[in-house]
């Protein structure tokens, strides 16, 4: 049925740090292997090895660079795991009009029902995220099914009961979680560093969230120990002082 | 957006069939056409012809169109779902009031009460039509106070001049009905070059700095694609129309849209084979116009996901 749940016993997510992503694509990776075999298998390629591939895949690893006047002639190179948000608000489950959309009351995941799903991909359109992607193939929209079959696969050990995205990221910065329950890791991350909703206006109320990149050190300190050298005098205060710089960061 | 022929056709083809629908049970109702079973057979040939064409083509839209018969289970949430079921009601009155029509030979009395239920549902799946649009959040271009009424206007309009053309090629005069229609295709262009010059004037209701949440840091742009050639996401939402072709698609359509317009007048004032012949013109520029028009309004259409790709506002 594509009415949404009144609400959810738990808001099941993630929490993407901006700060800590080295844009390196496992996740994405990771995801299309694990998937490729999972729920919503096959995640179908056309011309995989041809001049335009094209294939399905959950995750997409954007790269933006954020330049501020401020600092001038410096800019910030900022890696994006786009993926599905499970919002609370998710208007691709209310367009479906066969109900193969659906978003479950008791882990808020939102799934799609291959069997039923015609294909139509208006749900694709009512998504601002590009979290659907059709496959040509199967003539059905897929999705993000935050590995559904791994995180309650109880033939795996319980550590591993993690989205594949979530077990293989080498930088720790993507994390799993119920973000419906203020007192887990991930709402009290999200609580300390500020995580945000993308897109906020459009009015899909996410549960995943995003953990900004942190405030970057003031050029202007830098400037100042470069100018130590000269006010010293010494090589030896110069060199402790690169030290120090270096063991800092 | 992706300009889909098959929606394109559906939208055009059926929106005229269903105009055509709806002024044909007003005019019976009105006692404004006669029950000549041959006049009858022709314009429900026309108009449920038109309809049935037109979703027959927005199913081969679908990557399941055997499962198409599920589509009419979720009109609680669903626009898509309302359309097929108000499509597939429209039917009921519309086949009986034709049977009443072609097979017994009269639309009058209570074959009347079929023609007008015929007419409100035909209004109410252009409206559902419309709506499956003007719903969706992520295409500001579509999720606007113009859309419904300028597919209202457009399905009555082109209707309008079908019947009068049809009941003008049996020697039945309805000056009133083109009238109508002139005066619903005349709105219909003036408020779409406004849809148009608004949608040109706007700034963008969402931009890639919330979309990726840093805007707080300064200019975002995008530095590198997550993919090297186009995916789904790109082929369906990223289309996109140089504004100079736009510009010219636009004045084709408005001058087609125009000169239909007074055809069709001049068909109203006009009287025998000159009336009919000025119908038939105004019938095919109409066609043109219209499917520029809806061509355009799928091309022209930024959805948000481009604001991932590097689109700096939508």
């Amino acid at each position: 049925m594509t009415s949404l749940p009144t609400s959810t016993d738990k808001k099941l997510g993630l929490v993407i740090d901006l700060d800590i992503c080295v844009g390196c694509h496992a996740c994405a990776v990771n995801c299309k292997e694990w998937n490729s075999g999972g729920h919503s298998a096959p995640m179908t390629d056309r011309d995989p090895y041809g001049a335009e591939p094209s294939g399905v895949w959950f995750n997409r690893i954007h790269t933006y660079e954020v330049t501020n006047d401020r600092d001038a002639g410096q800019s910030r190179t900022v890696h994006f795991p786009r993926s599905c948000l499970h919002c609370e608000e998710p208007a691709c489950v209310t367009v479906c009009p066969t109900g193969a959309s659906y978003k479950r009351a008791e882990d808020g995941i939102v799934l799609v029902n291959a069997d039923t799903c015609i294909g139509c991909k208006l749900c694709s359109w009512a998504c601002p995220y590009g979290a659907r992607e059709f496959d040509e193939d199967d003539g059905v929209m897929k999705k993000c099914t935050l590995c559904i079959d791994k995180i309650y696969n109880e033939n795996l050990d319980e550590t591993d009961r993690v989205p594949a995205c979530v077990a293989t990221c080498p930088a720790g910065a993507r994390h799993f979680g119920d973000l419906g329950d203020d007192s887990s890791d991930v709402s009290r991350m999200v609580a300390e560093r500020g995580g945000y909703d993308l897109l906020p206006d459009m009015g899909y109320k996410p549960v995943n969230k995003y953990l900004p990149p942190r405030p970057r050190r003031a050029p202007q300190q830098e400037t100042d120990t470069a100018a130590t050298p000269g006010e010293s005098g010494s090589d030896v205060a110069s060199f402790l002082g690169w030290v120090d710089r270096m063991l800092s960061r | 957006m992706h300009p889909a022929p098959s929606v394109i056709l559906f939208t055009v083809s059926s929106g005229a069939g269903y105009g055509a629908l709806i002024w044909v049970g007003v005019a019976a109702a009105a006692a404004g056409l006669p029950p000549d079973r041959w006049l009858g057979f022709v314009l429900f040939l026309v108009a449920l012809g038109l309809i049935t064409i037109g979703l027959l083509s927005s199913l081969f839209h679908l990557g399941h169109p055997e499962r198409a018969w599920r589509a009419v289970s979720q009109w609680r949430t669903s626009w898509l779902s309302r359309e097929g079921v108000a499509a597939l009601l429209t039917y009921i009155p519309a086949l009986l009031f034709g049977a009443g029509w072609v097979l017994l030979g009269t639309n009058s009395g209570v074959w009347t009460v079929f023609g007008l239920l015929a007419s409100g549902l035909a209004v109410l799946t252009v409206v559902c039509t419309g709506m499956i649009y003007a719903s969706l959040k992520p295409i500001p271009a579509w999720n606007n106070r113009w859309v419904v009424p300028l597919y209202l206007l457009f399905a009555l309009g082109s209707g309008g001049l079908l019947v009068a053309l049809v009941a003008g090629l049996f020697g039945q005069s309805l000056s009133w009905l083109t009238w109508g229609a002139v005066l619903l295709l005349a709105v219909g262009w003036v408020a779409k070059s406004g849809y148009w010059r608004a949608m040109d004037d706007a700034h963008g209701r969402h931009d890639i700095r919330a979309a990726t949440g840093l805007g707080r840091f300064g200019q975002v742009s995008a530095l590198e694609a997550p993919h090297t050639s186009e995916n789904y996401l790109l082929r369906e939402m990223g289309f996109v129309i140089a504004r100079k072709h736009a510009g010219r698609l636009k004045g084709i359509a408005l001058g087609c849209g125009g000169a239909a317009t007074l055809a069709a007048a001049g068909s109203a004032l006009s009287a025998g084979g000159i009336s009919v012949a000025a119908a038939g013109v105004a019938v095919a520029l109409t066609a043109v116009a219209l499917v520029i028009e809806r061509w355009l309004f799928f091309a022209e259409a930024r959805h948000a996901v481009t604001l991932f790709y590097g689109t700096l506002a939508v």
